[in-house]
């Protein structure tokens, strides 16, 4: 997740592996800086795939916040796009109407929600109460004590 | 549902992070990380114990500056700690921590599998979970050798929950990947497959994951998933969508898990039960048609989640290659999407479509869209679409269109990305070769290339353009021609002066018939370009020209004369000084012949994959080619891989040794040698000399030596008491010799008649190579002895040591006489002191031949007198051996008697030792 104000850099290493994000023994930073550079000079007329190094990127972008995913030639770019938007309605029915300070104060939450919805790389569940309900029963659990 | 607050439970992170946002500067971020990192150190160091939830807000802060990228390399021992907590949070936190932070060599692992062991076995499904999601994402080798028991049978257990067993999937999945030895899927695997009929679509779509990389291992193991997924599939495809109403999104049902069904059957050909055959046949048509039927909702999200279904379906139809009514029925979809106003789904149609291309059912109706990708190439905004417009271009190419796509490919070049000129020029390079009729078109559009775009023209390029011209001969003219005019530019590339040299040098012989392209004219054209160019650009004009000189006689004093200027032969730079001073020398020195050999037209390339294509396909696999957009359907993704590392210099070399290193140096080039001595009598090889050294007495070239290892050639030249030979070492093995040096033996006996100046050698001879070693002598007065060269050099760690007897003999110096029968009888009668006269007679060694005894006579150096015996057996011949000191005329006459087989020589000169040894010479020959 990017924001165009670059406030908000987080890589989420969740969406590794197969969808490998992480290219072996490169800087950390400096994929990051160069995979920020290569969405964010992209315009809206631009397509939302673009092939960097040897992986290609899936974006979306919301307001100033743009959601990258890494992925190899054999995913199919329009159902990561779609993921993409998915998880970004779970996120907005979790913190109900979710915003960029909702992600960044709660990172842990938007990790086990994205663990839950992908793991290795691989899309596990796309339901979004399902998804939730490690979470919800948390609260519950909280709420109890 | 309660809204969740911020910082939730965590006020001192929250605080933090505040902190975080409000710094102006990277620099006071930095400061309040460093300070925060100290403040944690200080904490975990401290005396006090701290609680649980302490440890879990300093683990999430250490977390979150990780996520901010920095480093961190402390507090894996508290993460390890709140594993073992009862509390949700704290356990959560713990196991983030770990997944994200350490990697699989770690020491903790012992300690984090502890923790795990603890919750798989806690029955806790949540707690379960994490355990797992945690060896999916460390997956390190203890980790699986600890685990790889378990989570099979965790997996397939019934009593399992279904988010437990999606994590399991994904985790055995991992695990598989990582170390495949300790996970043998043997007895699980029917009850794996079997989970794709669970009734719950998220293990379904966990199970897929797993099976889809399973089967890509061992495809024959899960044969049965085939059915399965067809099944499943089907009723996903063919149900109304209130079925799945949990995994419906935006109106379309189970748009990920089709997508992966989909993607599994693409690990199989299609299937070769009928029934099951026309199922899957249906569910694509289906597919299809869903395509066509109207919106159910107007997001955006709903198209392209069918669409992404669609995408799919299209790749397996193409995996499949076998049904050409769903191959074309893709085809016009995708034609669809080439016009629609989704940038996304241009670029996807374009990419699917140049696979459809390379299916010999759907290529024709690929190339019906022709029109519309042209128009993509000239309109689109984006360019990595204009560049899949590129691809598929090339991937639809074909003779029948193949004008018509380069010319527009050139069209576009003019004003293309700079990014990807590089590749459209290799494409129209490739395609203008394969799809050629007429190679004047060819050469036009090569040519074309250079002139729009020559800095991404790359030395394969133009190599090729050379090889087809020299391997065709009906072009070479036009070629000629062509790159005659384009030179006339006053402003043209570099790349074009290389072809224009390379090709003028070869052929411009056949266009110097017209005045306006005289050989000068040719000459001074290349010429003016000379000084603008680089270094290696000048080295092969240089070529050229010397090549012209053998073409051209008319202009060889022109071009001498600027090889001997000064800015050529004492250029700085090494290579263009030495071609400039080898190239004049050559000139001056080799006669007519030896130059026409030496420079002789370039004999045809070999036939071997265009040196273009390798450069294509290592440039990058991803739909450049549909030769590699076929194996990209094997999913690993190791092709591409594979090309990388095979790819690079192996191509670029051998082309540069073909087109610049064999026209160089006429000195160590390759196989000169041969052409030179044609005289096949030299040719066999014994190791014994003195037998060679005969062979020399009549004849001046040939092998003098030759062994395993080493060959020598001599090549020489005599005039009056002067004599000059060439020494070829040529190294027959495929290593260097080191330590190579040649010199004459200091044989006293010889050296006051015989004035011997030997140049040195360069130390190494490459493998293959061969060198030359000019000799210089002068005959001071007659002598016997010849002098012994001794060679001396390192094969291999072993040294070796030669010598061999050379071929200077005292009639190498003969100048031939013409004299008439009373003059010669005259001169005989005048050398008739007994001292005088040495006789021989001796019997024939090889058939008496008397054309063949002619030729040895002449060859012996003396002229060979006609009608001068009154016997028209007998042969006479007159000479002068010249040295420096003194002259000695020479008459000699042999006498054949064809009955007896024997010979009579008779030599007459005025010095006794003269006669004695060139009877000696002469009379071996017979």
């Amino acid at each position: 997740m990017i924001s165009s104000h670059d406030s908000l850099r987080l890589f989420l290493a969740a969406a590794d592996n197969d969808d490998k994000v992480r290219v072996d023994g490169e800087p950390r930073a400096a994929l990051e800086a160069d995979v920020v550079r290569c969405c964010l000079s992209r315009k809206k007329e631009q397509c939302s795939f673009v092939d960097h190094r040897d992986v290609r990127l899936v974006y979306r972008q919301y307001a100033a916040l743009y959601i990258v995913v890494g992925v190899t030639d054999t995913e199919n770019e329009l159902s990561i796009y779609e993921l993409i938007h998915n998880f970004v309605e779970v996120l907005d029915k979790y913190f109900s109407r979710v915003s960029e300070l909702d992600i960044m104060f709660n990172l842990e939450r938007v990790h086990v929600i994205l663990d839950e919805m992908i793991q290795n790389g691989h899309v596990v569940e796309t339901n979004k109460s399902r998804v939730l309900a490690p979470l919800h029963a948390l609260t519950k659990m909280a709420d109890a004590s | 549902m309660p809204a969740v607050s911020k910082g939730d439970g965590m006020r001192g992170l929250a605080v933090f992070i505040s902190d975080i946002r409000n710094c102006k500067s990277k620099e006071a971020e930095i400061k309040r990380i460093n300070k925060e990192l100290a403040n944690i150190r200080s904490k975990f160091k401290g005396d006090k114990a701290l609680d649980g939830y302490s440890k879990k807000k300093y683990v999430c802060k250490l977390l979150f500056i990780f996520l901010l990228g920095h480093d961190i390399d402390f507090g894996h021992m508290e993460a390890v700690n709140l594993l073992s907590s009862n509390k949700y949070t704290e356990k959560q936190i713990g196991y983030l921590f770990i997944s994200v932070l350490v990697n699989s060599n770690s020491d903790l692992i012992r300690l984090i599998n502890n923790g795990i062991k603890n919750d798989l076995n806690s029955r806790n499904p949540t707690f379960m979970n994490l355990a797992l999601h945690c060896i999916a994402n460390v997956g390190s080798r203890e980790m699986a050798e600890a685990f790889a028991s378990d989570i099979p049978r965790i997996l397939v257990a019934g009593d399992t929950m279904d988010s437990v067993k999606q994590s399991a999937a994904l985790c055995l999945l991992r695990l598989n990947r990582t170390s495949p030895d300790l996970v043998p899927m043997g007895e699980w695997t029917a009850r794996v497959v079997h989970l794709l009929n669970d009734q719950h679509l998220g293990v379904v779509t966990a199970a897929t994951s797993l099976i889809t990389t399973l089967a890509q291992k061992s495809p024959d193991d899960f044969k049965t998933s085939v059915a399965l997924s067809v099944a499943r599939l089907s009723r996903i495809v063919t149900s109304a969508s209130i079925d799945l109403q949990d995994y419906t999104y935006y109106f379309v049902a189970a748009p990920w898990l089709s997508v992966k069904l989909l993607r599994l059957l693409q690990c199989y050909p299609p299937p070769e039960d009928a029934s099951l055959r026309s199922r899957l046949t249906e569910c694509l048509e289906t597919i299809l048609n869903k395509a066509q039927e109207p919106p159910k909702s107007k997001k955006v999200q709903h198209s392209n989640a069918k669409n992404a279904v669609l995408f799919e379906a299209i790749s397996l139809i193409i995996h499949h290659d076998s049904e050409p009514t769903l191959l074309v029925r893709a085809c016009n979809q995708l034609g669809q999407f080439l016009q629609h106003r989704e940038t996304n789904l241009r670029y996807l149609a374009l990419e699917s479509m140049c696979m459809l291309a390379s299916s010999e059912f759907s290529h024709e109706a690929v190339k019906t869209h022709m029109e519309t990708v042209i128009n993509a190439l000239k309109t689109e905004r984006d360019v990595s679409v204009r560049q899949r417009a590129v691809d598929l271009l090339y991937a639809m190419c074909d003779r029948s269109n193949a004008k018509q796509i380069v010319a527009e490919m050139l069209t576009y070049l003019e004003n293309a990305d700079y990014s990807i000129r590089e590749e459209i020029v290799l494409k129209v390079a490739i395609l203008a070769e394969k799809y050629a009729v007429d190679y004047t078109w060819y050469v036009d559009t090569i040519l074309n290339l250079i002139r729009i775009a020559g800095d991404y023209v790359s030395e394969e390029v133009w190599y090729r353009v050379i090889q087809i011209v020299i391997n065709r001969d009906d072009v070479q003219g036009y070629a000629a021609k062509t790159v005659f005019e384009a030179l006339q530019a006053p402003a043209c590339h570099e790349n074009l002066v290389k072809v224009g040299g390379y090709i003028l040098g070869e052929f411009g012989n056949l266009i110097a018939g017209d005045s306006r392209s005289s050989p000068l004219v040719q000459f001074n054209l290349l010429h003016s370009k000379f000084h603008l160019c680089s270094v290696p650009t000048r080295a092969l004009l240089l070529s050229a020209y010397i090549k012209f000189i053998n073409l051209f006689p008319e202009v060889k004093i022109t071009i001498q004369d600027v090889l001997r200027s000064d800015s050529q032969l004492r250029n700085a730079d090494v290579e263009l000084q030495q071609r400039a001073v080898e190239y004049l020398r050559l000139s001056c020195i080799a006669s007519t012949d030896i130059l026409a050999t030496v420079l002789e037209e370039m004999p045809p390339f070999p036939e071997r994959e265009s040196s273009i294509l390798a450069k294509l396909k290592k440039k990058k696999g991803r739909g450049n080619l549909p030769v590699i957009d076929d194996t990209r359907r094997n999913v690993n993704g190791n092709v591409e891989h594979a090309e990388k590392t095979e790819a690079p210099n192996q191509v670029s070399t051998p082309s540069f040794t073909d087109l610049l290193n064999l026209n160089s140096a006429p000195g160590p080039g390759g196989n000169l040698l041969v052409d030179v001595f044609s005289d096949n009598a030299a040719l066999s090889s014994t190791d014994v000399c003195e037998e060679n050294f005969s062979r020399f007495v009549c004849k001046n070239n040939g092998v003098i030596f030759e062994n395993q290892l080493l060959q020598i050639g001599l090549k020489s030249e005599y005039r009056q008491n002067l004599g000059r030979m060439y020494v070829f070492y040529g190294n027959k093995t495929s290593t260097q010799f080191l330590s190579f040096t040649s010199s004459l033996s200091v044989l006293d006996s010889f050296s006051p008649q015989l004035n011997m100046h030997v140049k040195t050698v360069d130390p190494v001879i490459e493998g293959g190579a061969q060198v030359q070693q000019i000799l210089n002598m002068e005959c001071v007065s007659d002598f016997t002895e010849a002098p012994v060269l001794k060679v001396q050099f390192r094969y291999g760690g072993m040294l070796q040591n030669l010598a061999v007897k050379l071929p200077v003999m005292l009639n190498k110096f003969f100048q031939p006489t013409e004299m008439t029968s009373q003059d010669f009888f005259q001169r005989w009668k005048q050398l008739g002191a007994p001292e005088q006269e040495v006789q021989k007679i001796f019997k024939a060694k090889l058939p008496m031949d008397t054309e063949v005894t002619k030729a040895k006579i002449i060859g012996f150096g003396v002229a060979l007198l006609d009608r001068v015996d009154p016997n028209p057996e007998n042969f006479v011949g007159a000479g002068v051996i010249h040295t420096k000191s003194i002259q000695v005329g020479c008459l000699l006459r042999l006498e054949p008697n064809a009955q007896a087989q024997m010979y009579r020589l008779t030599l007459r000169t005025s010095r006794e030792s003269v006669s004695r040894r060139l009877c000696d010479l002469l009379s071996e020959q017979f």
